[in-house]
């Protein structure tokens, strides 16, 4: 159970990214964030696993305050949320096992980190989480050679080596074509029914969003607009999530 | 843009622009000395052909020569009764020489025929001062070459050696025979220029490794989000001497105990045994994965193996050292040319020992404040405002006392001003109040951008450091460690450090964000991050830095030696200083080759690893 309470986020411009937004997130529940680019989707994110401070407001998660953490407990608490980014964010020059495996960082103790040694249930455990997503035989490739939905799917096998209890998605889809889009996130679907995992996912098409999301909260410059299921959308609702003068597509 | 019409005022700025122009160029040319009646004269242009012709055959190669020598008799001047003096009609069987006329004065003219010499050959004809045709003085620097029948002719200006006796002039051909071979300047050229090039790799190599860590601390991207709370950073700050001081003296004891023990066997059982001993206890305090937070008591009996861990590797570092030097000592004499293997056996062991006490020391204090800090921490997490503001106040005074009272004693090491309560009780007491400031108008719980002030700390050292010349500091460590490649080694890689450092940083600064976040995302701490985010980004920038550096490193080991830090500069400059232009001449090719080379290799090799 994720409860967001009163969130703000104002950054040192004074831009107000999140306005006091609050909404509830039972246990897996796949959950889409939609809203205009820089309505504050991926500050929402972030502040959920403290990539990002925010001002004011309380995140709660199974009880535990995580905006009151430590920076120990952050590490603790950042272990168990997986995250999946709109440009993969792999490291290029690293293999695609390094960058499962990179999954493990918040377990494993720092000092073998310095070795490059993982365990070897690390090892057995990246290639399983690899052949979950289809890619077991691109494990030594170097990152940057594999196509754009592979190596979203490596993001995806890493998320999956935290264990994760939840997994935030920002934009997952967004640099890839509609027919990798669905599989990309047929897998965040699989992983959200199949392990139980809480899914937030910002998302941009609302046919993703019918198609996959159990429930919608949208963003308007910072402010929560809409709380919802993704039906209950229709052009009047529409129209307040994106403007007046938005026309719908797909 | 606007069309401003032209007033009498801007024409006056301009003219008075031109006008303080021309003084200033006037300025220069009177402080720069510009002379160009300096080109003109005639002893310049002399020196100067004489110089470039020198500069022109460098002194590379030379033959096995055999010589011919022939003179014949002169009068200066003529006898004052008018005759003609005798001379008597040279032995032509062999190589001779005539002189016509047989008596001329001072300053004239005289021809000068010779006959019978090896084609081809040329050498000296020069006037024989004195009456003795054994004198090896001769005048003039008139050369002559003979033709394909031995023969020359020259034409010879008489000095003024005005004599009533005979004197002399003398032919000198010579011819080269055999094969060329490399003289004493080009074998002693070759052996500088390995030393110059090796001077460069080891200074490179010392500087690299070096300035990695440093770049970390200078990226502003990866320092601007370190942030700690009061108490942390004043028991890290003190942590620091205290580690140190205490660490120095644990590995000293351990060096003493460890060097007692000279006997082989024994050397060779521990050194083979304690790494086992140490990776065991390692292993055991170090568990590579852990789902819970482990009590405390486990986390104290892990401390103190660690601690155990860490004197059992310093006192296998110490029996190593023992190890090598008396193995290097035994085996040199059996190992004929690759004695020099041995050799470095020996000043490895010699470093090892050298260096543990300090790398010893300097883990103590990095671990002992690491650690208070990491207690720092947890103590302003856990305390209440009022107790946290409490221990902010002591912990700040006590930490400023000790930067301080460091300060004045470098203070007071320097300037030996011998005054305690300016370089010790002053500082201290100056230092105790700027913390306990700090400490009140910081909030008890809020963190301090401590990431920022040590970027800042480190850019303004590198950036001091690195605008004194390689050659400056080589000045200093010939001082220190006397002249010889040693200083140079030391001199080039202080620079390379702090230089390196410097484009290093910039290069973690450019570094892609995405990654860094999504490994900070994983739970990764600061260590992991560098390693798995930073380091897989900034190897291919790193390399061709290096290259580049052991590219710079060259050129300048070319020159460090002028001053005295080894390598080819020191004989370059010493010939220079003799005059001896042709020996400058081959080390100042064998200069253009290396560094054209390197030049070359370097480029090849960034291409392959960028």
């Amino acid at each position: 159970m994720l409860q967001v309470k009163n969130l703000t986020k104002i950054y040192d411009g004074g831009v107000r990214a999140l306005d006091n937004v609050s909404f509830d997130v039972p246990k897996g529940q796949f959950l889409a964030v939609i809203g205009l680019s820089g309505s504050g989707k991926s500050t929402l994110l972030r502040c959920i696993n403290r990539l990002i401070d925010p001002t004011a407001g309380q995140i709660l998660w199974n009880g535990e305050d995580i905006t009151a953490a430590t920076p120990e407990e952050i590490r603790r608490i950042r272990r168990r949320i997986g995250m999946v980014f709109q440009h993969f964010n792999l490291v290029h020059r690293s293999r695609v096992i390094t960058n499962v495996l990179a999954g493990r960082l918040g377990y494993v103790s720092p000092a073998w980190s310095f070795f490059n040694r993982f365990p070897k249930e690390d090892m057995e455990k990246a290639i399983r989480q690899l052949e979950r997503v289809g890619i077991a035989d691109k494990a030594n490739q170097r990152a940057d050679e594999l196509s754009g939905g592979q190596q979203q799917r490596v993001g995806i096998a890493r998320a999956l080596m935290q264990d994760p209890q939840m997994i935030l998605a920002d934009e997952p889809v967004a640099s890839l074509d509609p027919v990798l889009a669905h599989s990309i996130m047929k897998h965040l679907e699989e992983i959200n029914k199949n392990d139980g995992v809480t899914v937030l996912c910002s998302l941009h098409f609302l046919d993703l969003v019918h198609r996959y999301a159990d429930r919608v909260i949208a963003l308007n410059q910072g402010k929560l607009v809409f709380e919802g299921l993704p039906k209950e959308i229709d052009d009047q609702k529409f129209k307040d999530i994106y403007g007046r003068d938005a026309e719908r597509v797909g | 843009m606007k069309n401003e019409k032209a007033s009498p005022w801007k024409s006056l700025r301009t003219g008075l622009l031109v006008l303080l122009a021309l003084i200033i160029f006037a300025y220069g040319f009177e402080i720069t000395d510009i002379d160009l009646d300096q080109l003109r004269s005639e002893q310049r242009q002399q020196s100067l052909q004489r110089v470039t012709r020198a500069l022109a055959r460098p002194d590379i190669f030379e033959f096995e020569q055999e010589e011919q020598k022939a003179m014949a008799p002169v009068y200066v001047p003529c006898p004052a009764d008018g005759s003609t003096p005798e001379i008597p009609a040279p032995d032509m069987s062999g190589a001779y020489v005539t002189v016509t006329p047989a008596c001329a004065e001072p300053g004239q003219d005289v021809t000068v025929e010779g006959f019978n010499f090896f084609p081809n050959a040329s050498g000296p004809v020069r006037f024989v001062p004195g009456s003795d045709p054994a004198n090896v003085v001769e005048l003039g620097n008139l050369e002559a070459q003979t033709d394909a029948q031995g023969h020359f002719t020259a034409t010879l200006k008489l000095p003024r050696r005005e004599s009533e006796d005979q004197q002399f002039i003398r032919a000198t051909m010579r011819q080269n025979i055999g094969i060329p071979r490399f003289t004493e300047t080009a074998k002693i050229t070759w052996d500088k220029i390995v030393e110059t090039v090796f001077l460069a790799l080891l200074a490179t190599t010392l500087g690299t490794l070096l300035a990695i860590p440093l770049s970390f601390i200078a990226a502003r991207n990866l320092m601007k989000s370190v942030r700690s709370p009061l108490a942390s950073i004043a028991l890290s700050i003190i942590g620091w001497p205290i580690g140190i001081a205490i660490g120095y003296f644990i590995v000293s004891r351990i060096g003493q105990i460890a060097s007692a023990i000279t006997s082989l066997p024994i050397n060779l059982a521990s050194v083979m045994l304690a790494p086992g001993i140490a990776w065991f206890v390692f292993r055991w305090a170090m568990p590579q994965e852990e789902l819970k937070v482990p009590s405390l008591g486990v986390r104290v009996a892990r401390l103190l193996a660690l601690f155990v861990a860490v004197l059992v590797s310093l006192f296998w570092l110490f029996q190593l050292a023992q190890l090598t030097g008396s193995l290097s000592l035994s085996i040199r004499d059996s190992l004929g040319p690759a004695g020099f293997l041995a050799t470095f056996l020996f000043q490895v062991s010699n470093i090892l020992r050298v260096t543990t006490p300090a790398i010893g020391a300097l883990v103590t204090g990095g671990a002992l404040s690491s650690l208070l800090a990491r207690m720092g921490q947890q103590a302003t997490e856990r305390g209440t405002l009022a107790s946290v503001k409490v221990i902010n106040l002591l912990l700040a005074a006590a930490a400023g006392a000790t930067v301080f009272g460091l300060l004045g004693l470098l203070v007071e090491w320097l300037y030996q001003i011998g005054r305690p309560q300016y370089t010790l009780w002053g500082p201290i007491i100056v230092g105790a109040l700027l913390g306990l400031g700090l400490a009140i108008f910081t909030r008890a719980k809020d963190t301090l951008p401590i990431g920022l002030v040590m970027y800042t700390i480190t850019r303004t050292i590198l950036n001091t450091l690195r605008s004194v010349e390689a050659v400056i500091m080589a000045i200093v460590f010939v001082i220190a460690v006397g002249i010889g490649p040693f200083a140079g080694v030391l001199a080039l890689g202080l620079h390379t450090i702090v230089s390196l450092a410097k484009l290093y940083s910039e290069q973690v600064e450019s570094i892609a964000a995405g990654p860094l976040e999504a490994i900070q995302a994983t739970g990764a701490n600061r260590l992991q991050t560098i390693i798995y985010a930073v380091i897989p980004q900034i190897v291919p920038p790193y390399i061709s830095y290096t290259m580049y550096r052991w590219d710079i490193n060259v050129r300048m080991s070319t020159i460090i030696g002028i001053v005295g830090g080894g390598g080819i500069g020191f004989v370059l400059i010493q010939n220079i200083n003799l005059l001896n232009y042709r020996a400058a001449s081959a080390q100042m090719i064998a200069i253009a080759i290396v560094v054209s080379m390197m030049d070359y290799i370097s480029s090849v090799m960034r291409e392959k690893f960028v």
